[in-house]
């Protein structure tokens, strides 16, 4: 049970620098784009339920990331407590994941794509029209985070522990999710939608509950994105949002618990660090991703694992290639 | 008491008829083989029955209850299995973990995400028990698109025995396998228990033959002739339309 296998290892490592994060990055700027990329990880692991696990593209998951975001704010605007404000977020988020849900998987493909792109549109369009309710574009500020047990969230340092546990508590999820039976019926659904049907399943309600799940953790993302920049604006509910964090998904890898983790990575980093050194960012980003997409297509991280095991058998192979050459032919 | 009954079934496509008044009464235990030339409507026949398609109208009762408008996922809780003409079955997994899926398709334990499926172990012995049946105990642990395509036959038809359905349908169980592996397959079939109702689609009799009870011949989407084995094989409509006179 208690072996220390590689994979162990590299997940004890991992934890490791993780959570001694703030005692090696000294500097407080590059601390919150850690929390930024712990928290577009845990947006990018709940759209992979859905893409990588069910087969279901959604390019509208900014809208239910900006409804829970919305939610929490306005309600931390009208004098509400930092409970009810976030539980007011999660119950939007899921009431929006339901309606998205309901509407979109009448279909799957291009249509449950342009469906969930459809009504993330109208997220972003009561954003940035309903001034009334939403302050257009002038967004909402959020001015203080929550103090959970009476410690205070204000500095860097805090807030990237608790961004990290909610990270974690997403990845232990997941990581349940993926390997329990809903986990397989929910893959199978993606595989084989006709068969599993035959075989007695309900196709329609593995998929809504998947998009429940998936809409579950794009919610708390949401709130964890508002209480880090303590402000939410219509751009948020926009396609780009949605885009940018289906890009997480497919460079990193889908179908993978690390892949959606270091498409997070990749996109904050040069969003926030190499922007800082090259104008066109934009243009390096779009280079890494045609380089991930011709060199690995499946993603980064199963991309890496493949060259990896190519590269190592090739090194061990290196010294046996003589012998090999001398083994007689099978006779025909 | 019959085990699967169609009244009247009618389908059409557009101005397609694909089922014609089709009228059939399968008993308990029989193997019952539905020929006929291509397009003839076997396989639209297996949807209706199985729910993937609506009938126009008609009716399908299982055990005399009506299952016309019941969805097809609760028709394969009520004792309902199939097998496809063209393989329908999960490549990335191993073998053992598509007959599981078959076994927990018909489980509550499917909407359990919170435990390991892989640690499921009363599943995971039925299913072996399943491909012990078939054959392919020795390659349980083999990815599916690792396998032959007469291993994948194997697996449909262990995928269909596991879930212990009453009535069993087969689409074209023999079609795309060697001559070697017919004879393996017609002997697995030949090997099903009689509690089980085994409906076939065949649309080449020789191998089937053996394993019929009785025969309907399905052309245009009617039924041509119906009854035992030698009475259809010696009707002359039969000859004319399917073996080709």
């Amino acid at each position: 049970m208690s072996a220390i296998t590689p994979r162990r290892a590299a997940i004890g490592i991992a934890l490791l620098l993780l959570v001694t994060l703030p005692t090696w990055v000294a500097n407080p700027y590059y601390i919150n784009v850690s929390s930024q990329i712990l928290l577009f990880a845990v947006f990018a692991l709940a759209l992979n339920v859905l893409v990588g696990y069910g087969g279901l593209v959604s390019l509208g998951h900014a809208g239910l990331f900006a409804a829970a975001g919305y939610a929490g704010a306005l309600m931390l605007q009208a004098g509400y407590g930092h409970f009810a404000a976030d539980v007011a977020a999660i119950v939007l988020a899921l009431i929006a994941a339901a309606v998205f849900g309901a509407l979109a998987l009448r279909s799957t493909g291009i249509g449950f794509l342009m469906i969930t792109l459809a009504l993330g549109q109208i997220v972003w369009g009561v954003a940035y029209r309903w001034a009334s309710l939403t302050n257009g574009d002038n967004g909402v500020n959020v001015t203080t985070r929550p103090r959970p047990f009476g410690l205070s969230l204000a500095g860097a340092d805090a807030f990237y522990y608790a961004t990290l546990l909610i990270f974690l508590a997403a990845v232990a999820s997941m990581a349940v999710f993926v390997r329990s039976p809903f986990g397989a019926s929910l893959c199978g659904t993606r595989d084989q939608g006709r068969r599993m049907n035959a075989l007695g399943y309900n196709v329609w309600m593995i998929r809504f509950v998947a998009f429940l799940f998936s809409g579950f953790w794009s919610g708390i993302a949401g709130l964890l994105f508002i209480y880090y920049t303590n402000f939410i604006s219509p751009q948020v509910a926009s396609l780009q949002t949605s885009a940018e964090v289906l890009l997480m998904v497919i460079s990193g890898g889908t179908a993978t618990l690390l892949g959606p983790i270091a498409g997070a990575a990749i996109v904050v980093i040069m969003k926030n660090v190499v922007s800082a050194y090259v104008e066109r960012w934009n243009l390096v980003l779009g280079v890494i991703f045609v380089a991930i997409i011709t060199f690995m297509p499946e993603g980064l991280v199963p991309g890496s694992v493949r060259l990896w095991r190519m590269g190592w058998r090739a090194f061990r192979d290196r010294g046996r290639a003589g012998v090999l050459r001398n083994v007689p032919e099978p006779p025909a | 008491m019959t085990a699967l009954a169609i009244r009247a079934l009618c389908k059409s496509f557009g101005g397609l008829r694909v089922s014609a008044d089709v009228s059939l009464a399968v008993e308990p235990g029989e193997r019952r083989l539905i020929i006929g030339p291509n397009g003839a409507g076997k396989t639209t026949l297996f949807n209706l029955i199985t729910g993937e398609l609506a009938p126009d109208s008609g009716s399908i009762l299982l055990f005399d209850h009506d299952i016309t408008r019941i969805p097809s996922r609760r028709r394969a809780h009520l004792g309902m299995a199939r097998t496809y003409q063209i393989i329908t079955l999960f490549p990335r997994d191993t073998i053992v973990r598509n007959v599981c899926l078959a076994l927990l398709g018909l489980s509550p334990m499917r909407w359990n995400p919170l435990t390991a499926f892989d640690r499921q172990r009363p599943l995971f012995e039925r299913a072996h028990a399943a491909l012990a049946q078939v054959g392919l105990t020795h390659i349980a642990d083999r990815q599916l698109s690792q396998t032959s395509y007469g291993e994948q036959r194997r697996v449909e038809i262990a995928m269909a025995l596991a879930q212990n359905p009453k009535v069993l349908l087969l689409d074209e169980p023999f079609a795309g396998l060697s001559i070697d592996e017919r004879r393996d397959v017609g002997r697995l079939l030949s090997a099903i228990p009689r509690e089980v109702t085994v409906v076939m689609i065949e649309h080449d009799i020789d191998t089937a033959l053996e394993l019929a009870d009785r025969i309907t011949l399905l052309h245009f989407g009617e039924v041509i002739v119906e009854g035992t084995r030698a009475e259809v094989v010696a009707d002359p409509r039969t000859k004319e339309i399917y073996l080709g006179a």
